[in-house]
């Protein structure tokens, strides 16, 4: 058996860059294991730009984005192993994890001091969105659909009806609609999009695509291959409304109706998730509930833009090079508790003492305007920041310095306080 | 000219095909879809039942205790995961305890070994997923799982390892009497000489008779609908737990699966459509909500597929096996046609013999199926090995699942052979798990293409015109017209 100290399962944009960050703090036995034929995780059917902003300063392709990072990685040489799947985890007796993979080389068995979790997410599936109807051909997920087009040339489909206004949705929209197709319709269940404005903007109402805000699809029809879909307005407890049933001719329906990180592997090892980022339950560190065992990018909550992906990515890679230093990563540990209107933290726990800042991730869960985040232990506020505006859609950010949270007492919430009127 | 041709391709023509095979016998099975297992046997509970629901002296009755008792030893032979789980009927109070009170009088006169009455504390004892509301249970230890489209695979795979024909995309229109037996011919203009025939063709058993004159039988579907939970939901009960049946319906159950899933279902109602296989938002809001009622802990957050199924009923509600003028008639096989199927085929076999089919012994019969590996089934050891012998069983392409290249590639060359993404799906689960086929969707398209040496826009999710790509990028609607 094979002994690494780090094995970085997954090599898309965050396995990348933790990897890239790892080696930068002086790991230098580590290897990244990735399923597809090349590195680099969905980006690299993510053909079109608007990558890279935040990051890098300018806008890339997908391809481009996750680019950069392979060359960092080769420049270092650190070895990334493809083709291979990572079938099981389990932490050791003596602290080290078992990888155990599975390539068309063989079986593959290592014994790593310290796992970096980068497996991303998946779509969430037209059975788990529960919709009735018959189950003809031409149903697919956004991201298989962009797999089709944009990886295997073919177009899935030349009518298209999309359920969920998800980023890799209104990207479907406008790439469908680029090689021919009509879009006939977008349709959201929630009052708001779950996507960013600017897809909204640039790929649904440049190409003048309709965005059925409160609508659903409540049957798909077609026996052989979809011929159409009824679809509906919703009330505000997101019942269809049965006098604003239309049907739509269509002979594709595409789903963007949210992501679940996979973390099956992680279920294995028997580490703690956070019910309802579906990823684990991380501090400061990113350190999961296994010690040694990091988690970073979609898999452990999604984001919106890959550039966040990257920044945590490379912050769990320096905490396992820390880890694997020797360096105290335990501590006494404080709860972050997300109330009044945030529906999650990240991280959710916080060790104590502070080495840094602190930059706390949230998502709200409704639109907000006129907001104050309010960070309090107990009955004292600590910080608050005032915001025009928190949807869902976005992910938010703060950072907490390190003197802030000296001496806490007990466990941080994180709400809103309003000050107009929520939306 | 075959001794005997075989209509239908589901779970009772396929284990009727095999049973023929073991005799001296040409078989043609003749299937309207392109795949096996594509009517009622493809969507139901997937339960082996004990045999204690059907009245006493019935056809259902009898060939279902028969039946399960051979199901270990078939499933076997064809390499079909069965569990004998055991079954439990929950009774929530004084009028159903009354009611398994009879079930219990029915299943000792239908020979139902081992059934026996449970408080509700001893139920709970042996399942604690149960309601606190339920007041007893008949227990009955030979009810089993089984899945019932990889037994007619399986099944329909070793008729043909033993010499049997598949004829798919033969939808029999015409039927003529000739002097040594009969004339079948397809809706495609091919036809059939054979000598006896068995008219396993389920929701299209009367009209199949019809067309070889016998008008007397008349079957409509009454649909099914079903949740399937994510498998890590497959151990919240051991059991299959029905519940009583009642006034207000037939309740729903919740079992685990052979596949290790949770199956909630079915729904109950009466079509005029044959083909209406559409699951609908009142049903499956149903399914959930009498689903909780046995098991309130039950997660319907972790669904990961609804579908629906058929059942083919016949006026009379029993199975009907009428052997006249070279032709057997098996029709009205609703529940428990699975749990029966094994010895509704050996019935058959014999009923054709009495009508004069010659059964001599085929030396040569092999019962045990072929196993094509299993990936996910195997240890890390037999994995290596097998890998070393063939590195496409390294290549895993669905990781719900965890199914390999290999296997697939396996389902379309062997038989009965794969030719679409769903026959692919029921042959080796990939596309079956909690992302249903989102990431290995377009990997399957592109093996289904290679091996069969078609272009990828040929490629179906289930035959006919049920294409899962529109075309090459670049190419408009009239280019291809």
């Amino acid at each position: 058996m094979k002994e690494l100290d780090l094995v970085i399962i997954g090599g898309g944009p965050a396995g990348l860059a933790a990897a890239v960050s790892a080696y930068d703090a002086g790991v230098r036995s580590l290897l990244i294991l990735d399923r597809e034929q090349q590195a680099g995780g969905i980006l690299e059917q993510c053909i079109h730009n608007g990558f890279g902003l935040h990051r890098f300063g300018e806008e890339l392709t997908g391809p481009e984005y996750a680019a950069r990072y392979i060359d960092e990685v080769k420049k270092r040489e650190i070895p990334v192993q493809l083709e291979t799947m990572v079938l099981d985890l389990q932490p050791l007796p003596d602290g080290s994890k078992l990888v155990t993979a599975v390539s068309s080389g063989g079986m593959l068995e290592l014994k790593a001091k310290a796992v970096i979790l980068a497996m991303g997410c998946r779509e969430r599936s037209r059975g788990a969105l529960n919709i009735p109807g018959t189950r003809p051909a031409g149903i697919y997920t956004a991201g298989a659909a962009q797999k089709f087009v944009n990886i295997k040339g073919y177009l899935p489909g030349r009518r298209v009806v999309i359920l969920g206004s998800g980023d890799i949705g209104l990207i479907m929209a406008r790439r469908m609609t680029l090689e021919g197709a009509k879009v006939e319709a977008v349709c959201e269940l929630m009052p708001y999009s779950g996507g960013l404005n600017r897809n909204i903007v640039q790929c649904l109402e440049d190409f003048g695509i309709p965005l059925l805000l409160s609508h659903t699809i409540v049957e798909i029809h077609g026996k052989e291959r979809v011929t159409g879909v009824t679809i509906a307005q919703v009330d505000e407890n997101r019942r269809p409304i049965p006098e604003t049933r239309q049907e739509i001719p269509c002979d594709t329906v595409l789903l963007s109706c949210g992501l679940i990180p996979e973390n099956e592997l992680t279920t294995a090892a028997g580490i703690p998730l956070d019910p309802v980022t579906s990823g684990a339950v991380v501090d400061q560190y990113r350190q999961t509930g296994c010690p040694g065992v990091f988690a970073c990018g979609n898999v452990l909550h999604v984001h919106d833009l890959v550039d966040y992906v990257s920044e945590e990515a490379a912050l769990a890679g320096e905490s396992a090079a820390a880890w694997l230093r020797g360096e105290s990563l335990s501590g006494e540990s404080v709860s972050l508790i997300p109330k009044d209107g945030v529906r999650y933290l990240v991280p959710q726990q916080l060790r104590l003492p502070l080495k840094d800042d602190l930059r706390l991730y949230f998502r709200v869960g409704a639109i907000y305007d006129k907001a104050t985040v309010e960070v309090r232990c107990g009955e004292k506020l600590i910080f608050s920041r005032k915001r025009p505006r928190l949807v869902p859609g976005e992910m938010e950010s703060l950072v907490l310095k390190k003197s802030l949270l000296e001496g806490l007492d007990g466990p941080l919430t994180v709400g809103l306080s309003l000050e107009g009127e929520s939306k | 000219m075959y001794d005997v041709a075989v209509i239908g391709a589901g779970v009772v023509g396929s284990l009727t095909a095999r049973a023929l095979t073991r005799y001296q016998l040409s078989v043609a099975v003749l299937e309207r879809a392109e795949d096996v297992a594509m009517g009622t046997s493809k969507a139901n509970s997937a339960i082996v039942h004990a045999g204690f629901d059907a009245p006493e002296g019935s056809n259902k009755a009898l060939f279902n205790v028969r039946g399960n008792a051979m199901m270990e030893e078939t499933a076997h032979e064809l390499g079909v995961p069965f569990q004998r789980n055991g079954s439990m009927v929950l009774a929530f109070g004084p009028e159903d305890e009354e009611k398994i009170q009879e079930l219990y009088e029915r299943g000792q006169k239908n020979g139902v070994p081992g059934l026996c009455i449970l408080t509700g504390d001893q139920a709970r004892e042996t399942e604690p997923a149960l309601s606190p509301d339920v007041t007893a249970a008949l227990l009955a230890p030979t009810g089993g799982i089984v899945c019932p489209y990889e037994l007619t695979i399986a099944a329909c795979g070793n008729a043909m390892d033993n010499g049997a024909a598949l004829l798919t995309g033969f939808e029999v229109t015409g039927a003529e009497r000739t002097a040594e037996g009969w004339r079948l011919s397809a809706r495609d203009g091919r036809t059939l000489d054979a000598r006896f025939v068995v008219n396993a063709a389920g929701l299209y058993a009367d009209q199949v008779a019809a067309l070889m004159g016998d008008e007397s039988l008349h079957i409509h579907p009454r649909r099914g609908e079903y949740l399937l939970l994510d498998r890590k939901e497959g151990r919240t009960v051991s059991h299959t737990l029905f519940q009583t049946p009642s006034v207000m319906g037939k309740g729903v159950l919740v079992t685990p699966t052979v596949d290790g899933n949770l199956l909630l279902g079915p729904t109950s109602v009466d079509l005029a459509d044959k083909e209406d296989l559409s699951s609908t938002a009142e049903g499956l809001a149903q399914v959930a909500k009498l689903a909780s009622r046995s098991v309130p802990s039950v997660a319907l957050r972790s669904v990961i597929t609804s579908f629906a199924g058929l059942r083919a009923c016949e006026d009379g509600h029993d199975f009907v096996l009428r052997a006249e003028n070279h032709a057997l008639h098996l029709a009205g096989i609703e529940s428990p046609g699975l749990s029966a199927a094994p010895a509704l085929a050996e019935e058959a076999v014999r009923l054709l013999g009495e009508m004069g089919c010659p059964l001599t012994p085929n030396p040569d019969f092999q019962p045990v199926r072929p196993h094509s590996p299993v990936f996910r089934r195997m240890d890390n050891a037999a994995r290596a090995a097998l890998i070393q012998q063939d590195p496409r069983y390294g290549r895993v392409v669905c990781r719900c699942e965890t199914v390999t290249e290999g296997e697939i590639v396996a389902a379309i060359h062997q038989n009965p052979p794969a030719r679409d993404v769903d026959g692919i799906k029921r042959r080796t689960r990939s596309g079956m798990g909690r992302c249903q086929g989102g990431f290995c969707g377009p990997q399957v398209v592109e093996i289904l293409a290679r091996e069969l040496g078609i272009p990828m826009e040929q490629v179906t999710k289930m035959g006919g015109g049920s294409r899962m790509l529109a075309g090459p990028l670049g190419e408009t609607e009239e280019e291809k017209a």
